[in-house]
């Protein structure tokens, strides 16, 4: 059976934690938990969800969960499977929840060693595209043009210079078995792609765009508004990898506007016309690409 | 028991198999290849039945055997120099998560200059990690302390990691005559890992958590304590290994020829078989001195070495390894020893053998 909105389990796994208002990333985690069920065994690393979620003697883990190193999420995960079916224990799904820092720069290395062995686990990457946890630092995952702490936009600089970082197609070159791009603003998407992993061997990566109002500078209420944004403007788009092949999953109709969606966020305030006109050519040259080899 | 023909990372490779853990992972480099080498080879003729992981570095083999011993399996992994030093951020981790894993590392000099051959400083400089360090003489210790690691490590007073050194070289290369127990021997010494310090299903947990101002010191206290308590159940794993398997070992401390010596020399690892020959020739000579070796240096053998050293006239440190702009790490605590039993004594350090140079 499908899980949607009304099927989906009223048991709360993640909760009483102290995300911000409005926070994707913790979506995603309760969303993802939700799905699994409470034999899903938990690795995060130093980051977000492990600030915000781990607090002793305030621990917001209904399932068995645990902090890794910051660039251990992989190889932590790695070992807890291992671990616990050399016990013979084989009723569990061994997820990791990491960030865009902690996935596509520091955790890069352990991550491309678990899919290198087909290690039997989930990862799910949080992308709020940039060290929230520490106070929005630029990350590989980070936007051109986006303002972040560590990357001022001034006169001299006007933001992140570099695009983001095409992870979901670095982690299919690998030949990993399942591996997905999602969006908290398409939640019926990211469940059908969390119930298909927990069905398959071997490892599985989903990537989930996961808005930070705090780091985004949009209202607390809008996350979810401004993921389904960025899916129908273009910049994201949902896709699977498997058997070797890409699918897209969602096709816009027409794309909406990308100047409206990057100028409602304070991160993209202060892009020229030049620079908005540089991220529409960038991601049409996207769309020719996932035309071209996307089913 | 069978005798067998083997070097310092060999005899290692055969005691960690005595001990069955479940899940090994780990990352080549010299000199503690051979361990690994070893260990694969039993796993692949049936031998061992372990999870061997071939991880990407150094950092994932500590963290995967970190994720392999929360859920409650028996877990070990090997390095050596650099490798310790890129998997450094794990080991307070594996510490404070009390988590008993059991690594054994190959001393090596730390680069630069890049050196290969033994020398300690790479595991000293891990000293305040939280972890066990013990310090093997030769290949039959080094057997015989894989498999005293595991049930140290993991005893419920104690959950604390322990770290096997063996000196580079001098120590994994060199081939002795080694007895090697029985599987059955083996399996009524060490028992199989039982925690509450885990993952479980049955019962599910947080761990690896945060702990701020008002609790954090609680928790380190707490590590403290174990690490502590170690020394109490090394003697108890020492005696249960005695009636077993017939061979004694003499706890955080090794004496030679100290108890009326005026002059004693204390050092750690292989280079003490260098000393007792030493000692032989200058008591021939009519010398009195003796040898005491530090057998671990954490926890600290600090009675011992007040028992041992009380009647002498003067000591003497012998150490691999350097704390730069101050001395000998190994001189440093034993001082401190001195000073805490009110023993004034003249004392001086030698610092040697660093990169392997051996004369």
């Amino acid at each position: 059976m499908a899980i949607n909105a009304k099927t989906i389990s009223e048991t709360e796994l993640f909760y009483g934690h102290k995300a911000c208002a409005g926070c994707g990333g913790s979506l995603a985690v309760r969303i993802a938990l939700k799905v699994l069920g409470e034999n899903a065994v938990a690795v995060l690393p130093a980051g977000c969800m492990s600030a915000v979620g781990f607090n002793f003697p305030q621990l917001c883990f209904g399932n068995n969960a645990i902090i890794s190193t910051f660039a251990g999420t992989a190889s932590m995960l790695t070992g807890v499977e291992a671990g616990l079916r050399a016990q013979g224990i084989t009723d569990f799904h061994a997820v990791g929840f990491a960030g865009d820092g902690g996935t596509a720069d520091i955790g890069l290395q352990a991550l491309s060693g678990a899919i290198d062995r087909n290690d039997d686990i989930l990862y799910i990457c949080y992308d709020n595209e940039a060290y929230m946890n520490t106070g929005i630092q630029k990350s590989s995952l980070t936007p051109f043009g986006a303002r972040t702490t560590t990357t001022p936009a001034g006169k001299n600089i006007r933001g992140n210079l570099r695009p983001k970082k095409n992870l979901f197609e670095i982690v299919a070159a690998h030949g990993i078995p399942y591996a997905a791009t999602a969006s908290v603003g398409y939640l019926n998407d990211f469940m059908r792609k969390v119930e298909k992993a927990k069905q398959i061997k071997g490892t599985k990566y989903i990537h989930i765009l996961a808005p930070c109002p705090t780091g985004w500078g949009v209202k607390t209420d809008e996350t979810v508004e401004i993921a389904k944004e960025v899916v129908d403007c273009g910049l994201w788009y949902l896709a699977e990898y498997e058997n070797g092949d890409f699918t897209l999953n969602h096709r816009p109709k027409e794309f909406s506007d990308v100047s409206a969606y990057l100028r409602r966020q304070s991160r993209f305030k202060h892009l020229t016309d030049v620079d908005i006109e540089i991220i529409t050519r960038s991601r049409d040259k996207k769309w020719e690409f996932i035309n071209q080899n996307f089913k | 028991m069978a005798k067998k023909f083997l070097s310092g990372n060999e005899a290692f490779a055969y005691g960690v198999r005595l001990a069955r853990p479940q899940v090994i992972s780990a990352y080549p480099i010299t000199p503690q290849t051979i361990v690994v080498e070893k260990l694969s080879e039993f796993v692949e003729d049936g031998s061992l039945n372990a999870e061997f992981i071939h991880v990407e570095s150094e950092h994932s083999a500590l963290s995967c055997a970190i994720g392999a011993s929360s859920v409650g399996a028996r877990a070990f992994t090997a390095t050596s120099s650099q490798g310790l030093l890129y998997m450094a951020e794990c080991l307070p981790y594996a510490a404070g998560g009390r988590f008993p894993i059991v690594m054994m590392n190959a001393n090596r000099s730390t680069a630069l200059p890049w050196n290969i051959y033994g020398d300690q400083r790479d595991s000293i400089s891990q000293l305040d990690s939280g972890w066990i360090q013990a310090y093997a003489g030769n290949a039959q210790e080094a057997l015989d302390l894989a498999l005293m690691s595991f049930y140290i490590a993991e005893h419920s007073e104690v959950s604390t990691p322990f770290m096997a050194n063996l000196d580079g070289f001098v120590l994994t290369h060199t081939y002795e005559i080694v007895d090697v127990p029985t599987q059955e021997q083996a399996d009524a010494f060490l028992p199989g890992y039982e925690t509450e310090n885990k993952l479980d299903l049955q019962n599910p947990r947080n761990l690896a958590f945060s702990a701020g101002p008002d609790t954090n010191t609680f928790f380190k206290y707490k590590e403290h304590l174990g690490i502590l308590n170690a020394s109490e159940i090394i003697d108890k794993a020492e005696e249960r290994f005695a009636e077993i398997f017939g061979r004694r070992y003499s706890g955080l401390t090794e004496s030679y020829q100290t108890e009326d010596a005026e002059y004693i020399l204390i050092t750690l690892g292989s280079i003490s078989g260098l000393v007792r020959e030493a000692v032989d020739k200058l008591r021939a000579e009519g010398k009195r001195v003796g040898l005491l070796r530090l057998r671990y240096l954490r926890p600290f053998p600090n009675e011992e070495i007040a028992n041992a050293v009380k009647n002498a006239n003067a000591l003497a440190v012998l150490e691999k390894d350097i704390s730069f702009g101050n001395e000998g790490t190994a001189y440093t605590n034993v001082n401190s020893a001195l000073q805490k039993a009110g023993i004034e004594l003249p004392t001086s350090n030698y610092i040697g053998g660093l990169g392997g140079k051996n004369r």
